[in-house]
């Protein structure tokens, strides 16, 4: 049975609070924190993009792994904020994780599920035998634009996790997929913001495929909510994921470790991927899990999963989400956050 | 600095990789062919931790044009558990507390980029550890 090897996430030590961006466009702060159940996000430095990201996470996952990089036969990030409009990332990436040059590398884009495709897609490339290991990798520097209720969530981090054959941390019971074509959020060639539909990228967007992508996964693998110990869904805002899961019938207590977006944002392709390293941090043997994505566009991706007997002998190899997301961070102003984000123009 | 140049130092400036000379054990890092210790000319191939200390720093307050916006930072010469030093930038933290014996890591950061449309250069900067 094919499973995760190993993993990691990051996440910038940088943050800006929900106040913060309020006070700036005249806003009530408590209205945005109520409504959207967000505190702070994280943002990144001028030095970090998802090349950078992915390098970290990527590092900390082949460490709990103990592999040799260079058996590393596949790896696919998925990002839609890419450094590069034509270059893959993951040729910087593999440079710097010590893999290839014998690997197949692709990008992938899918809204803010790109992290969960990649990481269908190495899991298959494992199951099939093609390759002895491969990394799928979700990881992202996005952008709201300024005053748009995407200002208070788009945020900065990522998660990766190498899949193979034997000494598995994570079993993979089953997997479950779905895509519609959906116009609930996007992003034009040389567009700098993407743009969404407001109230349309709820019922029909996010919770239609959320709902229908876990039902299909439960179906499938025979599986009942009260089977998971943990339940992780993409997290847009803290508001989607918490009504998604209630509706699906998980308890606050199941999907709380995951729950992530209150004070590190929405990190788009790394949202629940890096949910699903938190709960892996501190998941017990034959704990099961449950993890959902969702890519505007829109699709998807639904995955079960069970911790093994080697997960808590691992995870000490590198460090928690948890410790990033409490440890050194710094706050910025407005005007900070504004430069690091490249909002202003600047002269040549 | 130019893109074959920056592309034939990729080994030493993504993966940390250096030499250790065969006759007298000292890591050079980057690589060279003769050891500046023991002029040696056999050498094994290694890596350097991501981690290290700070042996000395200053903070640039008057940057160059590509680093403007991240003025004030602060620089160090940083010495690896293997021995070897190097310089890199100093991130994430208020450069004024960046002082000799600080205990760093080594994260893999974009370090510039070549003007608006070039190529994005990638290295390692020092965090402070913890």
């Amino acid at each position: 049975m094919a499973g995760i090897v190993g993993y990691g996430a990051f996440v910038p030590r940088k943050r800006i609070k929900t106040e913060e961006i309020a006070r700036q466009w005249g806003k009530n702060p408590e209205e945005i924190r109520k409504g959207l159940l967000l505190q702070e996000k994280s943002v990144p430095g001028l030095d970090e993009d998802t090349i950078t990201i992915s390098v970290a996470a990527g590092r900390s996952a082949l460490k709990r792994a103990g592999i040799d990089p260079a058996r590393v036969g596949a790896l696919y990030i998925g990002s839609e904020s890419h450094p590069y409009a034509v270059k893959p990332s993951g040729t910087i990436v593999a440079e710097a994780l010590g893999i290839g040059p014998e690997v197949h590398v692709a990008d992938f884009e899918f809204a803010c599920k790109a992290g969960t495709e990649a990481m269908f897609v190495a899991l298959g490339l494992v199951e099939s035998g093609r390759v002895e290991y491969a990394m799928g990798i979700g990881a992202d520097t996005s952008q709201g634009a300024p005053n748009d209720a995407l200002e208070y969530s788009a945020s900065a981090g990522g998660a990766a996790f190498l899949f193979g054959n034997k000494d598995l941390l994570v079993d993979v019971l089953e997997t479950y997929s779905v895509t519609t074509d959906t116009p609930d959020f996007w992003r034009r060639e040389g567009e700098f913001y993407p743009r969404h539909g407001g109230r349309f990228t709820g019922e029909p967007a996010y919770f239609k495929h959320v709902l229908m992508a876990t039902r299909g996964l439960l179906k499938k693998a025979n599986l009942k909510t009260a089977d998971f110990r943990f339940a992780v869904f993409h997290m847009p805002n803290g508001k989607f994921p918490l009504a998604a899961g209630k509706e699906l019938g998980f308890t606050q207590k199941q999907m709380e470790t995951g729950w992530l977006v209150s004070t590190m944002g929405n990190t788009y392709s790394g949202s629940s991927p890096t949910g699903l390293a938190a709960i892996l941090d501190v998941a017990e043997p034959n704990d099961r899990i449950l993890l959902t994505s969702f890519g505007s566009g829109a699709g998807s991706d639904s995955f079960a999963l069970r911790a093994t007997d080697l997960l808590p002998q691992r995870r000490g190899r590198a460090p928690t989400v948890r410790s990033m997301l409490d440890g050194p961070r710094r706050y910025l102003t407005y005007g900070e956050y504004a430069s690091f984000r490249e909002k202003i123009i600047l002269k040549d | 600095m130019p893109s074959p140049r920056y592309w034939r130092e990729v080994p030493s400036r993504y993966r940390l990789e250096a030499a250790r000379c065969l006759g007298c054990g000292k890591v050079a890092f980057p690589a060279r062919r003769v050891c500046p210790h023991c002029r040696g000319e056999r050498w094994e191939n290694t890596a350097l931790s991501q981690q290290g200390k700070i042996i000395t720093a200053t903070v640039v307050r008057v940057a160059p044009a590509e680093f403007t916006m991240e003025a004030p930072y602060a620089v160090a010469v940083v010495e690896t558990p293997e021995g070897a030093r190097l310089m890199a930038q100093v991130a994430d933290c208020d450069p004024a507390t960046v002082q000799p014996g600080m205990e760093v890591s080594l994260e893999f950061r974009l370090l510039r980029q070549e003007g608006h449309g070039g190529i994005l250069c990638y290295g390692h900067k020092a965090v402070p550890a913890g």
